[in-house]
């Protein structure tokens, strides 16, 4: 990637970051729902309408919406993402509060994902229609279909209720409160990749330097994992990206099953109480990280495959 | 006629089977009130309430005594026409759109990939949440939600196989012979991306069903007492130690019906596309 690509990238992320806000800014005023009457739901006790009309007037509410959202933006630009209603705390101290949990909870089941998928994903493609291979592309074909939540549902059932091994709240955020929900998100996952992989090996297998080592003599483990594994690498990140992507956005329905303090749980409230800088920092976070991770994926190919550096 | 159909069927006997399964399911969705003969799903009687499965409430009931059995072979009807609905929002919306900039280019083009992008920024659930959330929590907010998310993938499908044919010959010729705009989309774009458009659009129905049951788990969806899996998934949640029977049978449910549906789309790419095996 050129340093003018590199350029123009840029310039289309703040583009699209621009109408992305917009188009949220737009969704929140068009919403049935009154924030100011949601904060004082939360404390029991509702003022009368002139004491929240003030409220609307101090909060700015009652600006037109265009105003609204320049002076948000430009608020933005000098790091001021605005308060959130709900928790009476800055937008950014409650977002950042959250993106730790939520990358504790991307990288561990994101590995574990990877140990399951990446070996039966490559058996299955060895073994191509064997046994070994029906048997892995039925599992992973329940695995698609099984909806993540039930997953959830049922492993809290198992290990927290009927066996009381592991914590049914996952809020403290120690080793054992991680169990579940990786679990439950890299069995979602799992499925996908081991068929992305078996893909990809496949592709690589059938390969004329395949046939060529097999025909040198080299050993067949040696071409699997010091060939075959690496070219098949490159259609694999894409996907990675995007998932660790998306993960990092928080997992909402998964976060929610296991009351886990990740980002999901955090926009879930937040758009459940109408509060509307909240939700704006938190949708600017993941268009954010999606087009950084997207725009990293595009520039790692060049080091994964030396031929692109070439095509320059 | 009649000889060449029962040949097409033989010959895709598997996809004829899950198709036979599909339509099963789709037969339970409109003969609900027959199967469960009559029980109301969405009243119950407080006497019943919470009762482990036995013979006269097979799944058990919840806490207001409704018949859990009743409330899933209704659910069928809520998941399957959203569902649908959904995909042929998106595939509809999705194709048009995509045909759209792939055979203008240019600004339309420009302007209608922006958009995409900008969709696909919010990865999946995420601008679903805070469009049902926004609007307001129904079934058919849930399927506007996710049809604005989705239609991307289509629209992004349909033009580059645009692209991959726009400057072929056939098609230059169609054009210096005087064959109008319209026609050229609806006689040389359409055909040529439908195949693939509704080989996709099969292989999503089970994966959008498992999407609006999220919304419907989340809140974001069907509302109480709709009988609908996600949201009998969500109110179960809580007696979870006590009536276990209440989160085990709407979740089977849904996982056997996008089983079935992902089944069918698999074999039907089978069918229209013998290249893919």
């Amino acid at each position: 990637m050129t340093k003018k690509q590199l350029g123009s990238r840029l310039l289309q992320m703040v583009i699209v970051l621009i109408g992305i806000s917009f188009l949220t800014f737009l969704l929140t005023s068009l919403a049935p729902g009154d924030p100011v009457r949601t904060m004082f739901a939360a404390s029991g006790v509702m003022p009368s309408e002139e004491t929240l009309e003030v409220i609307r007037e101090e909060l700015g509410l009652n600006q037109p919406l265009l105003v609204r959202y320049f002076n948000w933006l430009i608020a933005c630009l000098h790091g001021d993402f605005g308060t959130s209603f709900s928790y009476n705390k800055p937008v950014v101290t409650l977002l950042m509060a959250r993106v730790w949990p939520t990358l504790k909870l991307t990288i561990f089941s994101t590995i574990l994902m990877l140990l399951v998928a990446v070996p039966l994903g490559m058996l299955s493609a060895v073994y191509k229609n064997k046994f070994i291979d029906y048997l892995v592309r039925g599992i992973t074909f329940l695995g698609i279909s099984i909806p993540n939540f039930w997953v959830g549902l049922m492993l809290m059932l198992a290990f927290c209720v009927w066996n009381k091994w592991l914590p049914v709240i996952s809020s403290g955020g120690d080793f054992k409160s991680m169990i579940l929900p990786s679990v439950t998100l890299a069995i979602a996952m799992s499925a996908k990749y081991t068929r992305q992989v078996r893909t990809a090996v496949l592709e690589e297998l059938s390969q004329d330097y395949v046939i060529g080592a097999r025909a040198r003599g080299v050993k067949e483990w040696k071409i699997l994992w010091l060939n075959v594994f690496p070219n098949s690498l490159l259609p694999l990140i894409t996907m990675l990206g995007l998932s660790i992507g998306s993960l990092l956005g928080g997992t909402s329905v998964v976060e929610v099953i296991f009351s886990y303090p990740g980002l999901g749980n955090l926009a879930v409230s937040a758009i459940t109480s109408y509060d509307y800088y909240l939700i704006q920092g938190y949708v600017l976070w993941v268009a954010v990280i999606y087009m950084v991770i997207n725009l990293v994926v595009d520039m790692s190919y060049n080091y994964v495959d030396p031929r692109m550096r070439l095509r320059r | 006629m009649e000889k060449k159909k029962k040949n097409f069927f033989r010959q895709h006997l598997s996809f004829t089977i899950f198709l036979c399964l599909a339509i099963g399911v789709v037969l339970v969705a409109i003969f609900a009130p027959v199967i469960t003969g009559g029980v109301s799903p969405t009243e119950g009687n407080l006497i019943d309430s919470v009762m482990a499965p036995s013979k006269d409430h097979i799944f058990g009931t919840d806490k207001l005594g409704r018949d859990i059995f009743t409330r899933v072979i209704y659910g069928t009807r809520i998941s399957v026409t959203a569902a649908f609905s959904v995909v042929i929002i998106i595939t509809v919306v999705g194709t048009f759109l995509g045909i759209l900039a792939g055979y203008f280019g240019g600004l339309v083009d420009a302007v209608i990939m922006r958009i995409s992008d900008m969709m696909i920024a919010f990865p999946g659930l995420v601008l679903a949440l805070a469009v049902a959330g926004m609007l307001g929590a129904s079934i058919t907010n849930a399927v506007i939600a996710v049809s604005v998310v989705s239609w991307t993938k289509y629209a992004r499908l349909a033009r580059s196989l645009v692209l991959k044919i726009k400057d072929r010959d056939f098609v230059k010729a169609a054009i210096v012979t005087g064959s109008k705009t319209p026609y050229m989309l609806l006689r040389y774009m359409l055909p040529n991306v439908i195949t693939t458009i509704v080989i996709t659009g099969a292989t999503d129905i089970g994966s959008m069903m498992l999407e609006l049951a999220g919304l419907s788990f989340l809140g974001f969806g069907a509302k109480s007492p709709a009988a609908e899996w996600g949201l009998m998934l969500n109110e179960g949640r809580a007696y979870m130690q006590s009536a276990p029977w209440l989160m085990i049978f709407p979740g089977l449910a849904i996982f056997i019906v996008v089983t079935i549906f992902n089944l069918l789309g698999d074999s039907l790419r089978d069918v229209l596309d013998p290249r893919s095996e």
